[in-house]
């Protein structure tokens, strides 16, 4: 596609309010304006555009514009902040999906409507591209329909609409496989042996081939993967904005789309790492679910505390250190976790937040929860920063975690989470362990730390029985 | 010419991957989530290609299709900037304590 200079130099403006905008992303003072930037980047972008195209259809697209604009404004307005994971997950999803349309309408309109384009590639030579454009217009629609899938699959499990267990189809490597041959067989006969209008259906059959192979892919991953398979679909989005680039010949496209691909696959990679599994073992899936050994359950010597005790136990701690995992998304707790938190600053105690990375369903989950509820982010500590404090540290509160301060992955060498880097609650003087019942975790393992010494159960709801500890806590 | 068009376009595509790791290497825990959904609205460039496909003059599948990826697109640019700019807007209002 043709670019006026004037253009080009207006879409490497915008991609340079990208990278400055994700520069002053990675700084929580300067957050907010970096986001600022990268939104101002992208009217550029579009007004250039709408300038630049001529003989624009514009009804239809003020319609698109207006629709597009009115859900995402309004899912951005209206989610909670707990429902998160599955907004990202869904504008993800969404974001493929335009870029692998892209590539569609684009290939339909040059192969049908130019009368000298018969054949696949001799037309996409035609059309003045060559054997790589083919290329990017298959992995364009290839990437972009699992994104779309994968995503609705992933927002699915995450909002409970599928289940949040692995789900595991009989020979799902094998179809996995036939589906990927597939899909390359379609591309290839789109692009070598057809004609056009046999080519552009044909990439109408690979965009649904991808779609199966999108749910395929995360349906057998569980739910405490999800953390992985979100930031991996958001590098997918941007692949897929890329190949789109490619498609169209517009740099900004790829640069923008490249600078998100990287950033998803960071995040990957640190999800991965704080699990101590592969990506590709991630990506297998089946991981925890129904595989709960019989012995999960058998636990001696383990002692409760109702809140009347926790609030005692409490009300003399000098330093308490906050554990938070995804049953504190579930149960809102957060609210009452803060609260809780001032009272015991009040009292004098030193209070801090523990995030384990993977804590959650989304990369940061909890801090967006913490934030939400007010809690200073001083007081948030990673992993590596507090680990060594818990020894000197009165009491941990653990608020729905459990495979994160599973003392297993440091003790037990046979056991499936070993080597997993864990928060050390159980160096601290008094465990104090919030959980509806002794049941695993999402590994499907044994936890030691329930039956402890220094360690309480505190049966019940998280949200229901911190508010009845806040209450004792401040009669005292 | 076209050839080298190509080549010069996956430089920029490397190029940029490099870029990219190097900008958000740094990130610290707590913006996770706001720098996953505002790269996400960034992903929402692809904005720009689904507005230059709704040219006149296409046929049936080419303007649906079309037509599908602006809303799509616009969903993901304005839902991913807007909800971003909210969680930050929470974390933003403590820095000032």
């Amino acid at each position: 596609m043709h670019t006026s200079l004037e253009a080009g130099i207006a879409y490497l403006v915008a991609t340079a309010l990208f990278i400055f905008g994700l520069k002053k992303l990675s700084k929580v003072r300067t957050a907010r304006r970096g986001n600022q930037m990268a939104a101002v980047g992208m009217l550029l972008a579009i007004a250039t555009t709408l300038l630049e195209t001529g003989n624009l259809s514009w009804p239809g697209l003020v319609v698109g514009v207006l629709l597009g604009a009115a859900i995402g404004g309004w899912l951005s307005q209206k989610v909670e902040m707990t429902g998160m994971p599955e907004l990202v997950a869904m504008f993800n999803g969404v974001g493929g999906g335009a870029s692998m349309l892209v590539a569609l309408s684009l290939f339909w309109r040059l192969y049908l409507t130019s009368p000298e384009a018969s054949e696949g590639l001799a037309a996409s030579e035609a059309a003045g591209m060559g054997g790589i454009w083919a290329v990017t217009v298959f992995l364009s629609i290839l990437i972009g329909s699992i994104t779309l899938t994968g995503s609705l699959v992933a927002m699915g499990k995450l909002s409970g609409k599928v289940s949040g267990n692995p789900i595991l189809l009989p020979n799902r490597h094998l179809i996995s496989i036939a589906l990927g041959a597939g899909a390359i067989l379609v591309g290839l006969l789109a692009g070598f042996g057809a004609s056009g209008a046999m080519a552009a259906t044909l990439l109408i059959l690979l965009a649904l081939i991808a779609g199966a192979l999108g749910v395929l892919v995360v349906i057998p991953i569980g739910g405490a993967d999800m953390p992985v398979v979100v930031s991996l679909l958001n590098s997918y989005s941007g692949i897929a904005a890329s190949m789109a680039g490619f498609v169209i010949a517009n740099p900004l496209l790829i640069t923008a789309g490249a600078l998100v691909g990287a950033s998803g696959l960071i995040l990957t990679n640190l999800m991965c790492k704080a699990m101590n599994r592969s990506l590709a073992n991630v990506l297998i899936g089946g991981f925890g679910g129904d595989e709960v050994s019989g012995d999960a359950r058998d636990y001696t010597n383990v002692k409760s505390a109702s809140p009347e005790e926790a609030a005692m136990i409490l009300e003399s701690a000098g330093s308490v250190i906050f554990i938070p995992g995804y049953g504190m998304a579930v149960a809102q707790a957060q609210h009452v976790v803060k609260e809780m938190g001032e009272e015991l600053e009040r009292r004098g105690a030193d209070v801090r937040y523990a995030i384990h990375p993977v804590a959650g369903r989304m990369p940061g989950h909890m801090n967006v929860l913490l934030a939400e509820s007010d809690v200073p982010y001083e007081q948030l500590f990673e992993l590596e920063r507090i680990n060594n404090d818990f020894k000197n540290t009165d009491v941990a509160i653990i608020v729905g975690a459990n495979d994160v301060v599973n003392p297993s992955a440091i003790e037990d060498p046979q056991s499936p989470i070993a080597g997993m880097p864990i928060l050390n609650a159980h160096e601290s003087q008094t465990v104090l362990m919030i959980k509806r019942s002794l049941s695993p975790g999402y590994a499907g393992i044994r936890n030691p730390l329930f039956e402890r010494d220094n360690t309480l159960m505190c049966f019940g709801d998280g949200k229901a029985f911190l508010q009845e500890t806040l209450t004792e806590l401040k009669e005292a | 010419m076209i050839g080298d068009f190509l080549v010069l376009l996956l430089f920029v595509f490397v190029l940029a991957i490099f870029v990219g790791f190097e900008v958000i290497t740094k990130v610290p825990p707590t913006l996770h989530t706001p720098l996953m959904s505002g790269a996400n609205a960034i992903s929402g460039i692809t904005i720009v290609g689904s507005l230059a496909c709704m040219q006149m003059g296409n046929s049936f599948f080419a303007s649906t299709f079309g037509f599908l990826a602006v809303v799509m697109a616009t969903v993901n640019v304005v839902g991913g900037f807007m909800v971003t700019d909210r969680m930050l807007k929470m974390f933003g209002s403590k820095a000032k304590r």
